[in-house]
């Protein structure tokens, strides 16, 4: 499988060097291996950080500046970044006023939040987290680990992002990011797996005839395979189980956001919202903001996810306020 | 061995190295059968992990067992990341502090010691037997370790013994469907492949078996 990289032991590395040589106004490198907004801590602002495995560009360093995130912690390709990175940028972020961990669920990242968060507090640092577990795909009972957090993630950011920026305390922020969790649900599917730059092959084949249903961001398998559909039975495969799951109702507002998971080109992201436009309207549910683009990936993976939100005027007011990073820039 | 047959600094030492060696030699193994059922990162996560225990093998304490196990478990959770580094590391860690203060020790010391460090990951990963995780190969080596103890065997007899079932448990995930971790995101479909922690688990024990065989 060709990739654009060198040495696969060095990608990570040379891609945050890379990064902080294209955005030296937005972010700093500390050690170990966190992306820091270039002017954190902000005295009396509530710190927010995320991380996760890297593959999944821009999310989370390329969400950090005004208005998102204070600190992104990049683990090694689809791993969940260590302890030692969430405790320094924790502090890296602290202006006095507490920080939040934005989490995703999985079993990994958890954990080292956890560990990381149990040491901040040991420090006197003041620490909330919430977790993002928005994938509808996995049934969250006592046989999985739970519901994956995918696209959510990308929308509880930027909103709890902005009301830290307006100077919301830690406990109003806490519940923000718990009320986009309880709000939001994604879907994705994969026309291809992804290839690991350590592993050189794609983590699973696939035929050209074929598509998978219900995938996360690891390139991992999904729930199930079936021949390739086209894009509007695609999204109806992946919007029906999300609208059913909430659910939501005749009278919604929601933002509408369709993901790239890095091998698929906008021109078809924009054809699958199409298609979610009606589908949503069909149910009496109107889309008032959207996000159309590759911001959650799976390093090479063609496919795409769908994440609906529901909005009431404080989410939407937040998610309307600048935002200035990298990835996501508007109202500056 | 000390002159007694017990497990001294240098035989912790020597089980790492042979740890080390044995995960870089089966990366790509682990990291195919992490392929199957998960993303792929396993064999490469534990062989940095281990590869940074060795590294820093020099600087690690001397002369008690317990300080460089928990040593190599706080290298683990710094390095490793996934859940196998918070996993791992905390078993390291929790093997190392039942093991404090000792030069060297004995099996059945060894054994109290799998069994906090087992308790631990348990507590921190909440699996029960069944749910295709590590605790497949764990939890007879675990019994079977116990009984060597109790037997008067060997370290490496004993090592053997659970490494041995170890390898048992970790065949008997292929037809599990997994209720944690990664693999559980598959449902069905996770059955029919072999566990990548388990056997990451039994290349440990089996290690410590090897090192100990020649020591």
């Amino acid at each position: 499988m060709k990739k654009l990289i060198n040495a696969s032991e060095n990608v990570v590395d040379e891609a945050l060097a890379g990064m902080l040589a294209a955005h030296p106004g937005y972010i700093r490198l500390e050690e170990p291996n966190i992306v820091v907004r270039k002017d954190a801590p902000k005295d009396g602002k509530v710190g927010v950080i995320s991380g996760g495995g890297s593959g999944h560009e821009p999310m989370h360093g390329g969400f950090v500046g005004m208005g998102m995130l204070d600190a992104a912690c990049p683990g090694a390709v689809f791993t969940s970044p260590v302890p030692d990175q969430m405790l320094a940028a924790t502090k890296a972020v602290d202006g006095g006023a507490g920080v939040l961990h934005i989490v995703k669920n999985y079993t990994g990242d958890i954990m080292n939040f956890e560990l990381a968060a149990e040491m901040a507090r040991d420090e006197g640092l003041q620490v909330s987290a919430v977790v993002i577990a928005d994938d509808v795909a996995v049934k969250d009972s006592l046989y999985t680990a739970g519901r994956r957090g995918v696209g959510g993630t990308v929308l509880a950011e930027k909103i709890v992002g902005a009301a830290a920026e307006a100077g919301a305390d830690l406990e109003t922020v806490t519940a923000l990011c718990q009320k986009v969790q309880d709000n939001v649900r994604s879907m994705g599917m994969a026309l291809t797996s992804c290839t690991v730059p350590a592993a050189g092959n794609p983590t699973f084949e696939i035929a050209d005839d074929e598509m998978e249903i219900g995938v996360g961001i690891h390139g991992e398998p999904g729930r199930s395979r079936t021949k390739l559909a086209s894009a509007d039975e695609i999204t109806e495969l992946l919007a029906t189980p999300i609208l059913d799951d909430l659910p939501f109702e005749q009278g919604d507002s929601v933002l509408a956001f369709v993901n790239g998971l890095g091998g698929t080109p906008l021109i078809e992201l924009y054809i699958v919202f199409n298609k979610l436009r009606q589908l949503c309207a069909a149910r009496g549910v109107t889309i008032t903001r959207s996000l159309v683009g590759s911001y959650i990936t799976s390093l090479d993976m063609a496919g795409c996810s769908i994440t609906l939100l529901r909005l009431d005027d404080e989410l939407t007011r937040y998610w309307d306020a600048p935002v200035n990073t990298p990835a996501l820039r508007w109202g500056v | 061995m000390s002159s007694s047959g017990h497990i001294t600094v240098d035989d912790v030492r020597a089980w790492i190295s042979e740890a080390a060696r044995v995960m870089r030699e089966n990366k790509e193994y682990l990291t195919q059968l992490d392929s199957a059922i998960g993303d792929a990162d396993h064999g490469i996560n534990m062989d940095r992990g281990f590869q940074a225990i060795v590294a820093k093998l020099p600087t690690l304490p001397a002369d008690d067992v317990g300080a460089l196990l928990k040593a190599a478990g706080t290298t683990l959770i710094s390095t490793v990341g996934g859940a196998s580094g918070p996993l791992y590391g905390s078993f390291f860690r929790e093997l190392g502090a039942s093991l404090g203060g000792k030069s060297e020790v004995d099996v059945t010391e060894l054994a109290t010691a799998l069994d906090a460090g087992i308790g631990k990951i348990r507590a921190l990963g909440k699996a029960e037997p069944g749910d295709k995780t590590m605790l497949e190969a764990l939890l007879p080596a675990q019994a079977a370790l116990r009984g060597a103890a109790d037997a008067g065997a060997s370290p490496a007899d004993a090592l053997r013994a659970a490494a041995d079932a170890a390898a048992e448990g970790m065949t008997a995930t292929v037809p599990l469907v997994a209720r944690k971790g990664r693999a559980s995101y598959l449902g069905d479909r996770s059955a029919g492949h072999q566990d990548p922690g388990a056997t990451s688990t039994h290349l440990l024990l089996k290690a410590a078996a090897d090192a100990w065989s020649q020591a």
